[in-house]
């Protein structure tokens, strides 16, 4: 049974980054524009060629 | 004829303006931010792929004063921030028009997005801790039952109720509320029982967690939550997409007025101050802003999305002229006779609101469930509590233990997503077809239909004019004809130019374009006329004729004149969507407010045998109130600024996107695309879905018929509740499903995918 005092903590710890990522990612904007991001990995960016 | 020329003609007549007089079209959009920088936000539905965003990102971000640029490619927005409030709009709209792009900008202020965004993004975070909060407390609720015993039992509930509490009291604030609202109203809704069902189940739960009792209904209560949010979530992001296509649709409606002073100068001011008695300016392809009376010049006058009248009008001195009217070739001045909030626009306004008052008595579908619903669910808990009462002599324990799990069981967690599932799907459906939809209510409301009544012009006529007889037998005067008519661009010209196959490689000369009258031009040294038989018959040997040709003429100097029959044309598909109605049984009507004897022969043409001629919007509505009074459900159909009042009227109503500004945010759906057979397919997913719904209901309601009898015997135990609500929940997504496939598109898979990515 002492396995548990370690186990539910992790279980718990990883939920709560899972969350906490999300709500992050929520946050910063991440899912405002899904179909841009799609298209804008296929272009180069200028300002890193010229640096 | 209506709008294409218009912003055509518009953007010819931007360039003649100041700089000033552009600029102050946009006063009002953009929003300052508290640094002093100014964000400005530009819808542009032609953005559609990378290319796109690198371009415009790239150009913009070179405008003199632009700090930064970000196009959102889903919302096809930009949003443009500039260094501070003084830098001018107009050349960043007009640099995007010349990179072609169409620019609307989209003004911040009374923007819904700003709040549907936070509302949105509230809902998805009470999702996602709701999400979080199920899984780990169904991780421990795994664990108990299957067979955690003595300290450990009581350790996972007490951490299960640790997650709960601050689970519910987040995630839960949304129906919390609602049912607070409506309670404090005297009403009951869904929420109510929702609310008391998990409340309930939480109080009781972390009871038997501190007194180490033998079962805990923390899974159910929050997973209940987790999946009603789903629905909640999935009804918010429909209408959210809904709105935004509807306002990026949205054009710029007159904000000013050019005044002439006195001494002749001309100023822009604002349209509230132009006052009873003002000299206003109007320039071609600009809309009249408000009622007057013509002073000065002559010109013609696109009525169509105002009164319905198919074919231009001429105006010239002494003509009272309407506002939403668009002024087609020459420059007039008008006496202001009405000030802005009494013009005609400002009474169809008032007729709108009293039309959808009269509407406001229709109950969706899921609120007339919860009418029924939420009081049987809550007297059955209650008989549940009072019968084991007396059955086992007054223990309140087990009693209240009862009451709690029928409410939880019966608690409408696939009732809760019954409807908007198929809404989503359904909005999706139609959007593929480019109609859009502006809320859930309407998709029943249509499935309901039985009447449909069509207004004739911009609707069942396409926008663009034709020529039906013209009594033409010399090629070469039919080549004069269509050369004069190349020179001008008015619509009936622009009719006659197409209407002549024939190529007019002739020389014509002193073009002269007589506004209210016609275009005239010289060919051989002789004088020749198109336009008002009055003005041709001027130059003709023979006196004008009054005879059957009352409307345009031509004529070469010295000769008979030529009479031309326009009309609208109508739209390519509007005779298969009529039969397509037909075969559905729905009776249809036209109701116009063009004049009777062209009504009369249109609605022969396309075989309608019911019809009003010279239609005011007054009629229209009681038109529709006299059929809804017979028990008619009446799907209104209509463009213009005069068919807004009776498309709130009606039962459910649909617009063309060329639609007046009013008329198409007074109709529930909107079609994109130039066909008529929309209608036809919109009501076929009406229908479907409806049924689908109805279905839904049915299924949970037969899972109820199970579930009840066991909760009621008290024989349910938190494993029984929490694999119950997950499969009828499941069952319901499943079946509503069945719309994304009906009719096979192969489109319905993206939508598939869709749906189960915000499921997942």
């Amino acid at each position: 049974m002492n396995v548990l005092i370690f186990l539910i903590p992790i279980a718990l710890g990883l939920g709560v980054l899972g969350l906490v990522a999300f709500l992050w990612s929520l946050k910063s904007g991440q899912y405002e524009d899904l179909d841009g991001a799609a298209a804008r990995i296929l272009e180069d960016d200028v300002d890193e060629l010229e640096r | 004829m209506s709008c294409c020329s218009g912003d055509m003609a518009a953007s010819a007549v931007m360039s003649q303006m100041s700089d000033e007089a552009k600029e102050y079209a946009f006063s009002g959009f953009g929003k300052t931010m508290p640094n002093g920088a100014k964000i400005f936000v530009v819808s542009s539905p032609s953005i559609h792929c990378g290319g796109c965003i690198s371009i415009l990102e790239k150009e913009l971000s070179a405008l003199a004063g632009v700090v930064s640029v970000r196009v959102n490619l889903t919302l096809k927005r930009v949003k443009i921030e500039l260094v501070d409030q003084n830098i001018a709009l107009y050349p960043i709209v007009e640099k995007m028009k010349s990179l072609g792009f169409d620019a609307v900008p989209i003004d911040l202020v009374d923007d819904h997005d700003t709040l549907g965004q936070s509302q949105n993004s509230k809902l998805l975070r009470a999702l996602a801790v709701a999400g979080f909060g199920a899984m780990n407390i169904m991780l421990l609720s795994v664990s108990t039952w299957s067979g955690a015993e003595g300290s450990a039992k009581t350790l996972f509930h007490l951490i299960s109720a640790l997650i709960a509490i601050p689970t519910v009291l987040y995630s839960g604030q949304v129906f919390f509320q609602s049912a607070f609202k409506v309670m404090r109203h005297g009403h009951l809704n869904m929420d109510v029982p929702i609310s008391l069902a998990v409340l309930l189940a939480l109080s009781m739960s972390i009871f038997e967690a501190l007194t180490h009792g033998d079962v805990v209904y923390f899974d159910a209560s929050v997973s209940l939550l987790f999946f009603l949010l789903i629905g909640r979530y999935l009804d918010q992001m429909m209408r959210d997409r809904a709105r935004n296509a509807v306002s990026t649709l949205a054009r710029q409606s007159v904000k000013g007025a050019s005044q002439v002073m006195d001494n002749g100068q001309v100023t822009y001011l604002p349209i509230d101050e132009v006052q009873i008695g003002m000299i206003l300016r109007i320039l071609p392809g600009e809309k009249i802003p408000v009622d007057g009376i013509v002073f000065k010049g002559a010109s013609d006058l696109d009525a169509s999305l105002v009164t319905g009248e198919s074919l231009p009008i001429s105006i010239m001195i002494d003509t009272p002229v309407l506002a939403g009217t668009l002024n087609l070739s020459g420059v007039v001045d008008i006496k202001v006779s009405k000030a802005a909030n009494q013009s005609f626009l400002a009474e169809i306004t008032k007729m709108l609101d009293a039309a959808e008052n009269g509407r406001g008595a229709y109950v969706r579908i899921a609120d007339r469930m919860a009418q029924i619903y939420a009081p049987a669910v809550h007297l059955l808990a209650l008989a549940g509590f009072v019968f084991w009462m007396f059955y086992t002599g007054g223990d309140w324990r087990v009693s209240i233990y009862i009451a709690i799990s029928i409410l939880i069981i019966t608690c409408p967690c696939a009732l809760g997503l019954a409807v908007p599932v198929v809404h989503v799907i359904g909005a999706g459906r139609l959007f593929d077809q480019g109609i859009l939809m502006k809320d859930g209510a309407a998709l029943e409301r249509l499935s309901e239909v039985d009447h449909v009544v069509f207004d004739k012009t911009g609707t069942l006529t396409s926008d663009q004019l034709a020529i039906s007889h013209v009594d033409m037998t010399d090629a070469k005067q039919a080549a004069l004809l269509k050369a004069l008519a190349l020179h001008s661009s008015h619509p009936v010209s622009r009719a006659i130019a197409q209407h002549f196959k024939n190529d007019a490689n002739i020389e014509i000369d002193a073009v002269r374009e007589v506004p209210g009258c016609g275009v005239e031009a010289k060919y051989e040294g002789r004088l020749m006329r198109l336009g008002s038989s009055s003005w041709v018959g001027e130059i003709s040997s023979h006196p004008h004729r009054k005879g059957p040709y009352p409307g345009t003429c031509f004529a070469i100097e010295g000769h008979m004149p030529i009479g031309l029959i326009v009309k609208a044309e109508m739209r390519v598909d509007a005779l298969t969507t009529l039969e397509g109605l037909a075969r559905l049984g729905l009776p249809v009507e036209i109701l116009s407010g063009d004049n009777k004897r062209t009504v009369k022969a249109f609605a022969r043409a396309i075989g309608v045998e019911s019809f009003i001629g010279e239609a005011k919007p007054q009629d229209k509505i009681d038109r529709i109130n006299f059929l809804s009074a017979d028990g008619a459900k009446v799907l209104m159909v209509g463009d213009g600024i005069n068919d807004a009042p009776s498309l709130a009227a009606g039962h459910a109503s649909m617009a063309p996107a060329l639609a007046s500004d009013v008329g198409r945010s007074a109709a529930d759906f909107v079609f994109t695309r130039n066909n008529l057979s929309a209608i036809l397919f919109a009501m076929k997913i009406a229908k479907k879905s409806n049924r689908l719904i109805r279905q839904n209901f049915a299924l949970a309601l037969l899972y109820n018929m199970i579930a009840v009898p066991m909760a009621f015997s008290g024989i349910v135990t938190p494993l029984i509740a929490a694999i119950a609500m997950s499969a009828s929940s499941i069952i319901v997504i499943l079946n509503s499903m069945r719309l994304a496939k009906f009719g096979q598109k192969p489109s319905a898979l993206a939508i598939n995918t869709k749906v189960i990515e915000v499921l997942a």
